[in-house]
């Protein structure tokens, strides 16, 4: 691998940038492999680079359908927290969190972790006491997380608005360590570092059949580039991640669901944080770039189409405009959607299926992003030692079956 | 105005009408009709902006909302401050301010133009290479200083006090452009008798047509151009079947032909009237859309293409024949295309020099025209540099042969003219998930098939020239009236749109297709050649992505930022796809373009926003009661849309000293409270109990008329849903009461059981939230006050505890229920809802002589808690099963069925570490716990500690004196009597877990 | 913003509308006697089509009724709705 740094720029620059290699080969599939990873995104990249430099697992793939990093992990909002309620969830994603931390410097390639401070906004006297449940349960997992009178979160967030407001703000739940990294750059980071151990990243390959031996046990895939063989696939696909499995007539209790997001047009410094409202629905911080980054809520119904609905995109919008009354000049410049696949407890799959060999990462909902480090180290892991790390033990399929839920969605569920 | 700049007559723009203005803090005149770019250029002004990276100097490129160099801030007042707005864009008016951005300390002198000196060293992707060490310095220097190097302009600060208006509309036809296709296509849908929407993004309506000389000679259906511009729009402007939206943009297309217009309404007026919305956004559903959008001229990539003074040729046109601005007075054009002979045509007209046009191609008919009117032509052309810092002085050229460069030349000049041709704006058919195909013929993209029921005409799919156009924009036109009205179809039906046959006539064969990519050059390049002006991305850094690997062209833009501007790569996309194929040696089609989004160009958030601010954001529900609350000084607290009271305190009382009284009156002789935004279902009909028995866990057969029951409700997955008391008031009829919150689930899940499972069931469900208002009388002398009020008998022996009656309170007819949510003698007066006010200041008046006192929600909360009530959402979470709540003694066990049955005999559900609510008492009476505290086994558990639960609710009672608490802790029952840690804020807390009923553990008040 | 043929009220724009899951998965008859991986299944297992999808929703602010619709996922057009009860209609089929 070149190593990257300001010298090796600095040295290049004098030769017009002319000394610079593929940050990762044009692989062309082999007939087999050790292990295959599906899905060429931050979860599969990184599983990818983690079974590489940690398990020995040099002999490997990952076959993405599109291009690396073209899914969600290019589509989402980069936010990255760990407050999380139930002790499972927040370990996972403090987990990634730790590893965010020293990420550019793990993989030689800057994915501009920037650890803004994330701020959850209580609307109500119910959002209150959910965020100060999420405050004092993350203490005592080690999750940094404190809570802000309105007064406090409005000296952290300056341009927020917390009287004159239909839902005034009441309080906030900050999370110092979480914050922002750059997208793109995890999937290409991952792919370089992967790339440089052995890993053959196969873009344009889309996964058409999975294929058992006698004994039920995965031997390999069919693909619009060829039958490759393998005894251990690890599924990481997001959205389409239903699709996939189905092909190994493994049914998941999963839907996709559209999830915009915009971004406003640069800007010179004007927001120094994250900001969340679940109770409104806004999410808002600023890239590096300068753009306002918003995020939008997801559509009602299921759908592959990555578009959303107009009305989804005003709501967040006007949530914003309340909030930040200053920003309703700014204008939007780019929108998009994701596909995000939900479970019905919001909670991550992260284990092995009905199938041996076939190990499955998925169900990550609006959340995936921020656990991309965890959520790749843990998954590796699994398929290495073919038993979950004891992280993700607790996010297995049969919890559905059995009961065992981690229900983030309904532990912060309106009533009253 | 600089003397000589302007033409003496024709254009767009009123001579007579002088405009002053500032930029920069420097005074301006134009005329009514200049756009600030124009009025700039009329005054010698090029330099008007500095790019993203490099900050380079900057003049015009484009004449339309393509720009991507000339942004500028418009300040109309401290608050009404717009960044990164066109100043192609930008209609100047009477005080304009603006200013130009990314800069300092001026335009002039940019201390920023040092990176143009490093940026050998900082190519595309840079950043992503290096500010990793140390780890510290990313946050503390590297990060910070990056933020305040990017941005472009800069955000308001203060409030918007804009308003933006929205609108819904429907029409047949809705045509997008009002160009010549977009003309003519409104003018045959009309003509047909469709309801025709037309939209155009621009303060006229003509298009092309505008930027067209004075005395020109082009030829419409026959008549003159611009007459058949000004019958056309008089005839669409009179019908009123028609309605013409100028300053109007289409900017996205969603599906089942929707589509999103942006019409600025107040921006160009020097005093708006206060009355006007800023903007208003439509949203036009469509039965058939026409897409008349145009085509956008391509720069040229060579080296030094970005000089102040450089640009389109088709602009450099538009300033002269439109606005009447000589935008140079010496001029060199470059060209790959036919089209952009025009401009050089006219401007030579003008008065200006046109020292030599330089075409790329060989020669051809059209330098043939141009070396009769006396111009030189180079054919095979290639541009070597230029020069200029803060405006261009002179170009090298080239010709191109076999052997080399021939006829190396440097031509001074002020002005460059550039054209690669024309790419179709295929943006809102892309949007609407249309194919592109790729036009080998144009090596453009064209539209192919839509799902939706849109079609394109004109230029933005290919056909070029303007009797062309408007033939295309005409059929287009009839064909979608056609459609539209067809008796046949239903609705928009876009499912029915798809493979359909076009009406449309084939497109015209271009008389060139242009250049896409970066010009070859014969030897040696220096400098740099720029694709993406705005982020300062060239073909150096394009080259880089791909030898760095990054062959998709997704990675290329996002590696390089390439299209990712504020004008999204409206110029530079098919360049940058052009070297990109090039360098894979693919075509374009194989390569691909990245997908179109919306907005085509960028929306105001405000006016997504629209009315929805404030009290507008969520409708406000207000009880009956809530104007006598609030004229009593009663503090509101949001449930869901509700405002409900949550104390009423006295002068001088803060909350807890409000809520203690409100507390201890209602224990010690009586409370009123609003209970009126409890949910109220109404469910009726022979199968009615039947039904109640299949939803709720609770048994209802044994339930007598008259008689009321506390009903839990959980889902199938045999979780706590809602909870609320239920009246029989007839044997076919029950009133369901629900939480405040739960109302409108709780019926949706009614209905989707009643519907969709056992819709055999004769059963009818209503909500009746709004039809009861509800007050509720609590407290030993409730039964005193009602007494004489109401026409019910009282006594406890006639009317005991969980009955219900319909009777009259003074002559109102009525529901009475006695319940009680506090643990004490209490009543429940349910009476219509236009009579709530009026019965409350009678039960309020009568009950002064027994203290009545009014209560809110906080109280309200202590007096249940006292008595170990449970409030769904806040002692349950969603994962809390009727058995973790203590509330199994409510289930009817022997039902072979209830929803939620099949889930709550899953092994997990009955886990002996499941969390179960339970009573928890402070050693320390006047210690308050913090609702969300969590709870400990071990005294001084170190940090990561896996807590046994968590307090749900807490109080200070003041009946007891004492704080109370209720939590969900792991295997909590069987806990009783332990003592278990609480780690606060202010040091840990050792607690007692007791039974959940704090006050008259045997219940004795309640029957009092 | 979808627009919704309610088979009771004709099209009206989605915000009308709320959107119910999946269709034709039908309670079981006597859940106590359903095994344990058939009652999750019928809890949370969805086929999440790419393709055509048959689903619920309901015209809450209408008419109130529940019925069913065929939309194509890949594309959110609707190939069909129909009321409750009525077979699935045979256009499209799963892809």
């Amino acid at each position: 691998m070149q190593p990257f740094s300001g010298l090796a720029l600095l040295l290049r620059g004098l030769t017009g940038q002319k000394g610079w290699r593929p940050q990762w080969r044009n692989a062309e599939p082999k007939k087999s492999y050790d292990a295959l990873i599906i899905g060429g995104g931050g979860h599969g990249l990184g599983a990818a680079y983690y079974l590489a430099a940690e398990h020995g697992f040099t002999n490997i793939a990952v076959l993405e359908k599109g291009w690396i990093g073209g899914g969600n992990t290019g589509r989402n909002t980069t936010i990255i927290r760990s407050n999380y309620l139930f002790d499972e969830s927040a370990a996972l994603y403090d987990h990634a969190v730790k590893m965010w931390g020293d990420l550019s410097q793990v993989l030689n390639y800057n994915v501009m972790f920037s650890p803004r401070g994330v701020m959850m906004l209580a609307h109500t006297v119910h959002d209150m006491q959910v965020f100060k449940r999420h405050v004092y349960a993350n203490r005592a997992s080690g999750v940094d997380n404190e809570w802000l009178t309105p007064e406090e979160a409005k000296a952290f967030c300056p341009p927020l608005n917390i009287g004159d407001i239909r839902y005034p703000v009441i309080g906030a739940a900050l999370q110092r360590r979480g914050g922002t990294a750059r997208h793109d750059a995890v999937a290409w980071g991952y792919a370089r570092a992967a790339d440089a151990l052995g890993v053959d990243i196969i873009e344009n390959c889309e996964v058409t059949g999975i294929l058992k031996d006698p004994s039920g046990r995965v031997a390999g895939v069919e693909t619009t580039r060829g039958t490759i063989h393998a005894p251990r696939i690890g599924v990481s696909a997001a959205g389409n991640t239903s699709v996939v499995m189905k092909l190994a007539g493994v049914h998941l209790p999963l839907e996709s669901y559209p999830l915009q997001a915009l971004v406003s047009e640069p800007v010179k410094p004007c927001f120094p944080c994250v900001v969340m409202s679940n109770t409104i629905h806004a999410y808002i911080s600023q890239s590096d770039k300068g753009e306002l980054v918003i995020g939008a809520g997801t559509d009602a119904y299921t759908s592959y189409t990555q578009r959303g609905g107009l009305h989804i995109t005003s709501h967040a919008l006007e949530a914003i405009c309340e909030l930040f009354p200053m920003f309703r000049r700014m204008k939007m410049l780019r929108s998009w959607g994701g596909i995000v696949d939900v479970t019905p407890d919001r909670s991550p799959i992260i284990g092995k299926t009905p199938v041996p060999g076939l190990y499955v990462n998925c169900g990550w909902g609006t959340g995936g992003f921020k656990a991309t480090p965890g959520s790749a180290h843990v998954f590796a892991w699994t398929i290495a030692r073919d038993e979950p790390h004891p992280i993700n033990a607790p996010f297995t399929l049969e919890r559905f079956r059995d009961g065992n839920l981690i229900d983030e969605a309904a532990a912060a569920a309106v009533a009253h | 105005m600089i003397e000589g700049l302007r033409t003496g007559h024709g254009g767009q723009v009123d001579r007579g009408r002088p405009v002053h203005f500032q930029f920069d803090g420097r005074r301006y005149q134009g005329f009514a009709g200049d756009t600030l770019a124009s009025a700039l250029l009329a005054n010698g002004v090029h330099l008007m902006g500095r790019s993203f990276k490099y900050h380079r100097p900057r003049g015009l490129l484009a004449a339309g909302p393509e720009e991507p160099n000339a942004l500028v801030t418009v300040r109309r007042d401290a608050a009404r401050v717009t960044p990164n707005l066109r100043a192609t864009q930008v209609e100047i008016y009477e005080g304009l301010v603006a200013e130009s951005q990314n800069r300092w300390p001026s335009l002039r002198f940019d201390v920023g133009a040092i990176n143009d000196f490093f940026s050998p060293f900082i190519p595309a992707g840079f950043y992503y290479k290096t500010f990793m060490w140390p780890r510290r310095a990313w946050y503390s220097l590297y990060e910070p200083r990056i933020r305040a190097a990017a941005g472009l302009g800069t955000a308001p600060t203060l409030p918007d006090p804009d308003r933006y208006a929205n609108r819904f509309a429907h029409c047949d036809v809705l045509v997008v452009g009002a160009g010549p296709a977009g003309l003519a296509a409104a003018t045959a849908a009309a003509q047909a008798g469709a309801r025709v929407i037309l939209a155009d993004e621009q303060a006229q309506a003509g298009g092309s047509l505008l930027s067209d000389a004075a005395g020109s000679s082009a030829l419409i259906e026959g008549r003159p151009a611009t007459q058949w511009l000004t019958q056309a729009l008089a005839a669409l402007t009179s019908n009123p079947r028609v309605t013409v939206l100028t300053r109007t943009t289409a900017f996205g297309y969603f599906p089942h032909n929707l589509v999103a217009l942006s019409e600025r309404i107040t921006d160009h007026l020097a005093t708006p009237s206060p009355d006007a919305p800023r903007e208003r956004q439509w949203q036009v559903r469509a039965r058939e859309v026409v897409i008349g959008a145009g085509a956008i001229e391509r720069p040229l990539v060579f080296s030094g293409n970005d000089r102040p003074g450089i640009l389109l040729a088709g602009a450099a046109r538009t300033f002269l024949n439109r606005y009447g601005v000589l935008p140079g007075t010496r001029a060199v054009l470059v060209t790959a295309d036919d089209a952009a002979y025009q401009a050089a045509l006219d401007l030579q007209d003008a008065g200006v020099f046109i020292a030599c046009i330089a075409d790329t191609r060989a020669a051809g008919a059209a330098g043939e025209r141009a070396r009769a009117a006396g111009i030189p032509v180079l054919n095979d052309a290639c541009v070597l540099a230029t020069q200029g810092r803060r405006r261009v002085n002179a170009i090298e050229l080239a010709r191109r042969t076999d052997g080399g460069l021939a006829e190396r030349q440097t031509q001074p000049c002020d002005l460059v003219l550039m054209s690669g041709g024309f790419t179709p704006s295929v943006h809102l058919h892309s949007q609407s998930r249309g194919k592109l195909d790729w036009s080998e013929a144009l090596q453009v993209f064209l539209p192919g098939a839509s799902p939706e029921r849109c079609r394109s005409a004109g230029a933005c799919r290919g056909v070029f020239g303007l009797e062309a156009a408007v033939g295309d924009g005409s059929a287009a036109g009839a064909a979608a009236a056609r459609d539209a009205l067809d008796p046949r179809r239903s609705g928009v039906d876009p499912g029915g749109a798809a493979g359909r046959a076009s009406a449309q006539v084939a497109p015209a064969p271009a008389q060139s297709a242009g250049f896409s990519g970066a010009l070859p050059v014969n030897g040696r390049v220096r400098g740099r050649a720029f694709v993406d002006w705005q982020n300062d991305v060239t073909s150096k850094d394009l080259a880089l992505a791909l030898r760095e690997g990054f062959r998709s062209i997704e990675h290329v833009k996002r590696y390089t930022t390439t299209g990712m501007a504020t004008d999204q790569g409206k110029t530079s996309n098919l360049n940058a796809l052009g070297i990109v194929a090039s360098a894979l040696k693919r075509t374009p089609p194989q390569v691909g373009l990245t997908t179109f989004r919306m907005p085509y160009t960028p929306v105001t958030f405000g006016s997504f926003a629209g009315l929805q601010r404030g009290e507008l954001f969520d409708p406000v529900r207000r009880t009956p009661m809530y104007d006598w609350a609030a004229a009593r000084g009663a503090v509101f607290e949001d449930v869901g849309l509700w405002k409900r009271a949550r104390y009423f305190p006295r002068s001088g009382e803060d909350m807890h000293a409000a809520v203690n009284r409100e507390c201890r009156a209602a224990r010690s002789g009586c409370g009123i409270f609003d209970a009126s935004t409890l949910g109220k279902i109404e469910v009726v009909g022979p199968d009615a109990v039947t039904f109640m028995n299949r939803l709720y866990v609770n048994a209802w057969n044994s339930l007598a008329v008259g008689r009321c029951r506390y009903g839990i409700l959980t889902r199938d997955d045999g979780f706590i849903y809602d909870d609320g008391v239920v009246a029989r008031i007839s044997d076919q009829v029950f009133h369901v009461t629900t939480t405040t919150g739960g109302a409108p689930r709780v019926l949706a899940m009614m209905e989707d059981y009643l519907q969709t499972e056992w819709n055999e069931l004769k059963v009818w469900l209503t909500s009746t939230t709004e039809q009861w208002a509800v007050i509720a009388v609590q407290g030993p002398k409730a039964r005193a006050v009602l007494e004489g009020l109401v026409d019910v008998d009282l006594a406890p022996a006639a009317f005991p505890h969980m009955s219900v009656a319909r009777g009259h309170i003074l002559g109102v007819p009525m529901r009475l229920f006695r319940v009680s949510f506090t643990g004490e003698l209490g009543y429940e007066v349910n009476v219509p809802a236009d009579f709530g006010r009026a019965v409350w200041e009678a039960i309020y008046e009568r009950g002064q002589a027994h203290g009545m006192t009014p209560y809110g929600t906080e109280a309200m909360h202590v007096l249940r808690a006292e008595k170990g009530y449970i409030i769904v959402g806040q002692d349950t979470d969603g994962t809390v099963t009727p058995e973790d709540a203590g509330l199994s003694w409510a289930v009817g066990k022997s039902k072979p069925d209830y929803v939620g049955k099949r889930s709550l005999a899953r092994p997990a559900m009955s886990a002996p570490e499941r969390r179960q609510l339970v009573g928890l008492t402070t050693r320390d009476g006047a210690v308050v716990l913090e609702e969300g505290a969590q709870v400990l086994a071990q005294s001084g558990a170190p940090v990561p500690t896996r807590p046994l639960g968590f307090v749900t609710s807490s109080y200070f009672s003041a009946n007891l004196g004492r704080s109370i608490a209720m939590g969900l802790v792991s295997g909590g029952r069987a806990r009783t009597g332990q003592t278990l840690y609480v780690p606060t804020e202010h040091g840990e807390v050792a607690v007692e877990v007791t039974g959940t009923v704090f006050l008259d553990p045997k219940g004795e008040r309640i029957n009092g | 913003m979808l627009l919704i043929n309610c088979p009771y009220c004709g099209e009206r724009p989605e915000p009308e509308f709320v959107y119910g899951g999946q269709a034709h998965i039908a309670r079981p008859a006597q859940p106590a006697g359903v095994e344990a991986q058939d009652w999750a299944d019928y809890l949370y297992r969805r086929d999440n089509v790419r393709g055509v999808h048959a689903e619920r929703w309901r015209h809450t602010r209408g008419c109130g009724r529940f019925f069913n619709a065929l939309r194509d996922t890949t594309t959110d057009h609707f190939l069909a709705t129909y009321k409750v009860g009525e077979p699935r209609p045979a256009a499209g089929g799963t892809r």
